[in-house]
């Protein structure tokens, strides 16, 4: 098999896991589950300083050959959205940014229709622009038209660990859609990522079960490993299901009395 | 003088952007500033004079996912 690339925007990525940096227990974990999982994408935040409770810097913590996916969390509207990629882009961070658009507070489930209007604004002005959605074929489709490098459909809630909820909608969204699936929240074990890349989605983003495991440096070298297993038996084009058993020893010959 | 800082009014006694960090009890270092919504390069805070009203935001990038 010739090298399978993913591809946003300019760039090219060997690796299809891209990880979070919340919720570690230390910071200081983060840099060696990087170079445990082999991932090469990984998303910041960025919020107000708080003097009361000191100052963070997540940057130190990561690579320069590792690509900042600064995400627009906290946003509730597509304005505040643009006005937090740029503020990420003059600050340094590159031209990647993950729309997270969210004012539902008890799912944390995302906003299509303001996710697409700052995908719109932000894909003008040389955004990479990964958009975290609802899986919607029309939208997919609108945020291909709109300049989207990627389209990010969830699995289930974020931090909520229940896997592939949407797998059916994101079957047809990976059966549609022009651009690059990346599966994105609700991932909480290897085994769900390797189903949603033997699905053929393009990537997959974990950060909650990785963060919070006891070993995250063991725990993204799992990910990474379903990840490619994922990937490779898409590749394989493996035979679909039976009702019936079907035998893989012959049916003639038997030794029998 | 009054303006406003991360959303909330305050006084302060500071001059410059560059003071302001200082005063409010900030390393310089991974600080973003953002002066009335531009950000501003950290090598040119001492030079920006701060005005009545104005508005300053101080982030910086966090864990997330």
């Amino acid at each position: 098999m010739t090298e399978d690339l993913l591809t946003l925007g300019s760039k090219t990525f060997s690796s299809r896991l891209l990880t979070g940096t919340g919720k570690f227990a230390s910071k200081t974990l983060i840099a060696p589950m990087l170079t445990a999982s082999g991932s090469e994408i990984i998303t910041v935040a960025l919020r107000r300083v708080d003097p009361r409770a000191g100052q963070e810097n997540i940057l130190k913590h990561i690579p320069d050959t590792v690509t900042l996916l600064p995400n627009t969390s906290g946003a509730r509207t597509a304005k505040e959205a643009v006005r937090i990629a740029r503020i990420a882009r003059e600050a340094g961070c590159g031209d990647f940014i993950k729309i997270e658009v969210i004012t539902d507070m008890q799912y944390l489930l995302p906003d299509n229709h303001e996710t697409l209007k700052a995908t719109q604004i932000l894909a003008k002005e040389g955004f990479v622009v990964l958009p975290y959605v609802m899986p919607d074929i029309t939208v997919t489709q609108q945020l291909y038209d709109g300049g989207a490098a990627a389209v990010m459909p969830l699995g289930s809630p974020i931090g909520s660990n229940q896997g592939l909820e949407m797998k059916s909608m994101i079957e047809r969204i990976i059966e549609t859609s022009k651009l690059p699936v990346v599966v994105d929240a609700g991932i909480g074990r290897p085994s769900q990522a390797a189903q949603a890349m033997e699905m053929g989605a393009d990537a997959v983003l974990v950060n909650t079960a990785i963060a919070t495991s006891h070993d995250p440096s063991l725990a993204g070298k799992a990910f990474a490993m379903a990840v490619t297993a994922g990937r490779m038996a898409f590749h394989a084009n493996l035979a679909g299901k039976n009702r019936l058993a079907v035998a893989s020893s012959p049916l003639t010959g038997f030794l029998r009395e | 003088m009054k303006i406003n800082l991360n959303g909330n009014p305050i006084t302060i006694k500071s001059h410059s952007l560059l003071d302001l960090v200082l005063e409010q009890g900030f390393n310089p270092v991974s600080l973003i500033v953002e002066y009335n919504q531009e950000v501003v390069k950290q090598e040119s805070w001492e030079h920006i004079h701060i005005k009545e009203m104005d508005s300053v935001e101080l982030l910086s990038f966090v864990g997330g996912g």
